[in-house]
């Protein structure tokens, strides 16, 4: 019952969250609306059971990514976005469309989709233990990739973001 | 049992993302708010998979949604640092005034 709730809300939540991103003027709140629609979607993974990657959604997304977004755009401290005022024009019909094309496409993929099986009650699933040791083991490779990428993506944005005289 | 009852909600909210995310990336003029409407359709996608996840109880779509995570905090940090270039270049980040390639 509490779930239930739960999920209601926090889907409603996140869908208006994310409209309001998209249709906010000024950067400055849609970045304060995108880290409140990430609250909602790491509590959506909260219902799911999914612990571990709730706990990572609210670090690192909501946490270290949104933080350096709100750092940026107080660093080039833009106006309030002005080409957003004619409310209508071929561009955004045509861009609406294609989300409409996209909306159709997936509910024709979800028509022929039977779900196969069906959930087993478990409290095992995300289990961070669960998680960790599968990480250390069979997904070893990929992990030790992840720090490498990071490394490089880290000396990437310092060569890019760095002042050239 | 929340995702046996609500598949199709859990479902339906990624898409709603999806679809939000994209038309915010075709519609928007800021490059920073473009940027996040492609965190948006990443985070759709990580739902999505983590549903499926939960549902069939394989956790290895929720791996692979820690892994996306990872090399998404890479990307932002990378794309964050090449709006800040583009920036320093023409004192603007309208995404219109960057046709240098455009013929």
């Amino acid at each position: 019952m509490v779930e239930t709730v739960l999920f209601w809300v926090l889907a409603v939540l996140s869908i208006a969250t994310a409209l309001a991103v998209i249709t906010n003027r000024n950067p400055m709140y849609s970045v304060l609306l995108l880290v409140v629609n990430f609250f909602c979607i790491g509590g959506l993974y909260l219902t799911l059971n999914a612990e571990f990657i709730a706990v990572i959604q609210i670090i690192v997304y909501a946490g270290a990514i949104m933080v350096l977004f709100l750092f940026v755009v107080m660093l080039l401290n833009l106006g309030s976005e002005k080409s957003l005022e004619p409310a209508f024009d071929a561009k955004k019909g045509l861009a609406f469309l294609l989300g409409l094309a996209f909306l159709a496409e997936m509910l024709v993929a979800m028509k022929d989709f039977s779900a196969i099986g069906s959930a087993k009650e478990t409290f095992e699933y995300g289990k961070v233990e669960k998680i960790g040791l599968q990480l250390m083991t069979q997904y070893v490779y990929p992990f030790e990739m992840i720090s490498v990428i990071l490394l490089v993506a880290l000396i990437g944005a310092l060569m890019i973001a760095k002042k050239y005289n | 049992m929340l995702v046996q009852e609500y598949l199709y909600g859990y479902l339906a909210i990624s898409i709603a993302l999806f679809v939000i995310g994209m038309i915010g990336v075709l519609t928007r003029k800021n490059a920073i708010i473009v940027f996040m409407c492609v965190e948006l359709m990443l985070n759709a996608v990580n739902l999505f998979l983590v549903t499926f996840s939960r549902y069939y109880n394989d956790p290895a779509g929720s791996m692979f949604v820690f892994f996306v995570m990872c090399v998404a905090a890479a990307e932002a940090v990378v794309g964050l640092a090449i709006i800040i270039a583009l920036f320093r270049n023409k004192q603007d980040i309208d995404i219109n005034n960057f046709n240098l390639f455009k013929w």
